[in-house]
Formats: structure tokens, C-alpha cells, sequence
């Protein structure tokens, strides 16, 4: 038995098929999703969304959106979504880092929160690509 | 020859005019390809979306979003897109007067409008016959993101929050093909749910929602919101060049039309002014 997965950003939709397991980054914690799952809503954070089915996993990064979960439906609503191995690392950490500059000033309300959310984005976005190192799936 | 001579230097301009009008259409045309890519790869979204919020309605949520609640209407909202640049044709125009028709409409029953205008063209129109506008945008260009847009928006869903306003409006226009281009006007807030069937409300059921009801709703409402209005903006791009590229088409060809029958024009004048001139050597000849 399989569940259907969609995976969809504002730019485009970014996967679509059939998984035995899916696991997203919830925004109360990593969520293992297999069929039959009662339906559920919640938001999501920036990470990892991984897609297993048979042998093969396909590896997300999503930027914080929504995943709706129905018996035989995942449907991940994200802000922005990439493939994992889409991932340009030196960006990220370029993009890390100036956020972290950002973050040493002094800075009010809005640009702090700002600055903040866009830290985590590229933290989890490195992140992603670090756990795909390690598992060798990536050069 | 002197008629001859003005008719050339016409022939001259237009012959300029249609250079110009043909570059406008070739430009419209690669960028309407491009703006059509951008429509169809933003639908998915606002596809899946629509789908998880009709399941939401046939959900039994025990927590009501304001979003949801449709109430008594003594202020409208009017979200309108159109665009920033003119030459291209109707489209903006028949935007407009679908506003001013619902304007109109409304104020008949005793209910104002605030506006939320995005484009030149709409802010320039409602500045001129005063709109009263609460939020305006230009200058967005030829690939905005959701980003860039989102300041009407939040004015607006954040008007309808504290029930400045009762119902939002979304002006814009859709994309039917090429050649065809519709205004329509659509409700977007309070979201209108499709109605559940027999069998969906005897079966009861409610999401587990993760932390609670309130906040995941709030941000699926308003991400709902936010893809409408990216989806219109976006329509509207793609409707924008297409409307150029067929505008400049026809003023190129009309050029061309106007050019031949000038050319004609010309060399009737020209054979006038060589008859003439014969005629006159031949009777000065006769004469001596």
C-alpha cells in the first residue's frame, strides 16, 4: 500500500507520485507519515522532506509552508521547495552568513525577525546538505 | 511635385511608426511566452490549495475563521490588478469599468469602496476620478514574486480583519488564449466554500491539527489569499503581453495597409506631375 505525495511551491510543483513513507519537517517536530494516516494540518519549517518508496529516497529541502494529510493524500503546500541535491551550497552559506552579520547589528523588530527567519532557512538548508554528504549521496 | 513630396515624407513616418510597432510585437511575444510558462507552473499551487481548503469545509473544525464567516457588507474591499505600461489594447480598460460597474452597483445599496490598486494604469484612473485608495502598487516588472506584491494584500485581508471592510473584491483578468482576454471579478474574502454534499455532512470528521486549530488555519487562509491574488498578478502578466503582442500586430499591419495605399497615392501624383509636365512642353512646343 502507497500514499500519494504532492509537493507544490508558488514557482511550480515539485514532485509528484506515489511513497511508502514520507517524513516532513512538522513545525512541532519530525512527522513519519505512512498510509492511512488520520488526517491531519500543520505548518511546516525549513528542512528536510524525505520521500521513501521501495529502495529509493528522494530528498526535499522545504522553506517552511503547510502539509495537509488525508488517509491516502500528502499534500505539501510549500513557500519554496527544492530538490536537496538542487541545493547550491556556497549560496546558502554566503546567504548564512550574511544573515548572521545581519543578526550582530542592532537591529529593530522586523528586519531582526527578518534576519532570524532567513538564518534557520540557510542553517536547515546547509543542514540538508550535510546529512546527504554524509550518507554519501552527494559528491 | 510638391503633392508627391509630402506624400513620401508621410510614407516616411508611418513606414518609422510600424518599425517601432513591430519591434513592440516581437518583444510582447517572447515575453508572453515566458509569462505563460510562469502562469501555468504557479496553477499547481493554487490548484492543491482550493483542494485542501474543500476538504477544510467538510471538515467540522471546531474553531471558526473569520476568513470563513460571510457578514452583513457595509464597507467593500476591491483588490484590482492592471498593469504598468499602456499599448495594449483593452485590457486594463475593461478591467476598470468592471470595478466602476461593481462600485457603482454597490453604492446604490449605500456601501463604499477602499481600493487596493496594482499598475500605473489603475492608480493614474482612480487618482483622476477619486477612488479612495488604501493601498497602491507599480512596478512590479516582468517576473514579481509573491514577496513584491504582498503589500496590498496584507492591507487589505488586514482591513477585512478588523472589519473596516466586509467583503474583498479581486479585479482581474483572465487568460483565455491568445487572443482573448476577460475581465472577471471574484469574491476573495470571505473565502467562499464549496458546499459539502449529502453524504460528506453526515460523515463527521476533523483534522488533528498540529499545535492547535487557530494558528494553522490562520496561515492556510492566508496563504490561500496571498496565492489567489500571486495567481491574478500572474494571469495578468501573461494577459498584459498577449494583449501587446496582438495590439502591435494590428497596428503593424494596419501600418503596412496605410503604407501601400500612400505608395499608391504617391505614384498617381507623381504620373499627375509627368503628365502635366508633357502636356505643358508640348503645348509650349505647339505654340512656337
Amino acid at each position: 500500500m502507497t500514499i500519494d505525495v504532492q509537493v507544490v511551491s508558488a514557482e511550480g510543483s515539485i514532485y509528484e507520485g506515489a511513497a511508502d513513507m514520507v517524513v516532513a519537517p512538522g513545525e512541532m517536530g519530525e512527522l513519519g507519515i505512512l498510509p492511512l494516516h488520520a488526517p491531519l494540518l500543520t505548518g511546516l519549517r525549513p528542512g528536510e522532506l524525505r520521500i521513501k518508496h521501495g529502495a529509493e529516497t528522494e530528498y526535499l529541502f522545504v522553506n517552511g509552508g503547510i502539509l495537509e494529510i488525508q488517509p491516502h493524500l500528502v499534500t505539501v503546500l510549500a513557500d519554496s521547495a527544492e530538490r536537496a541535491t538542487d541545493i547550491d551550497e556556497a549560496k546558502a552559506r554566503a546567504a548564512k552568513e550574511a544573515a548572521e552579520a545581519r543578526l550582530s547589528q542592532q537591529l529593530d523588530g522586523m528586519d531582526y525577525a527578518a534576519a532570524q527567519a532567513e538564518l534557520l532557512e540557510q542553517i536547515a538548508r546547509l543542514k540538508t546538505v550535510q546529512k546527504l554528504r554524509e550518507q554519501g549521496l552527494l559528491r | 511635385m510638391a503633392k508627391a513630396k509630402e506624400i513620401n515624407a508621410q510614407i516616411k513616418s508611418v513606414k518609422n511608426t510600424r518599425k517601432i510597432t513591430r519591434a513592440m510585437e516581437m518583444v510582447a511575444a517572447s515575453k508572453m511566452r515566458r509569462a505563460q510558462e510562469r502562469m501555468r507552473a504557479a496553477r499547481p499551487y493554487a490548484e492543491k490549495i482550493r483542494e485542501v481548503l474543500g476538504h477544510l469545509a467538510q471538515a467540522h473544525p471546531e474553531y471558526r475563521h473569520p476568513f470563513l464567516e460571510a457578514r452583513e457588507v457595509k464597507r467593500a474591499g476591491f483588490l484590482v490588478v492592471t498593469t504598468d505600461r499602456g499599448l495594449c489594447g483593452a485590457l486594463n480598460v475593461n478591467v476598470l469599468r468592471k470595478v466602476v460597474d461593481k462600485m457603482h452597483e454597490l453604492h446604490q445599496q449605500g456601501i463604499d469602496a477602499d481600493l487596493g490598486v496594482y499598475g500605473n494604469k489603475g492608480i493614474a484612473f482612480m487618482r483622476r476620478h477619486g477612488g479612495h485608495m488604501v493601498a497602491e502598487l507599480n512596478g512590479l516588472g516582468d517576473r514579481p514574486n509573491l514577496a513584491d506584491m504582498i503589500g496590498p494584500i496584507r492591507a487589505m485581508a488586514d482591513a477585512f480583519r478588523r472589519g473596516e471592510v466586509d467583503v474583498v473584491y479581486l479585479v482581474s483578468s483572465r487568460f483565455i488564449n491568445t487572443m482573448v482576454q476577460r475581465p472577471a471579478l471574484e469574491q476573495l474574502l470571505p473565502v467562499a466554500k464549496p458546499e459539502p454534499t449529502e453524504a460528506q455532512k453526515k460523515e463527521q470528521w476533523d483534522y488533528i491539527y498540529e499545535p492547535e486549530a487557530r494558528p494553522v488555519l490562520d496561515r492556510l487562509l492566508e496563504r490561500y489569499v496571498e496565492s489567489v491574488v500571486y495567481q491574478a498578478v500572474i494571469e495578468h502578466l501573461a494577459c498584459e503581453q498577449s494583449a501587446r503582442m496582438v495590439a502591435m500586430k494590428n497596428a503593424s499591419d494596419n501600418a503596412k495597409r496605410m503604407v501601400s495605399d500612400l505608395q499608391l497615392a504617391y505614384n498617381k501624383a507623381r504620373q499627375a506631375a509627368i503628365t502635366q509636365e508633357i502636356a505643358e512642353i508640348s503645348a509650349g512646343a505647339a505654340a512656337v
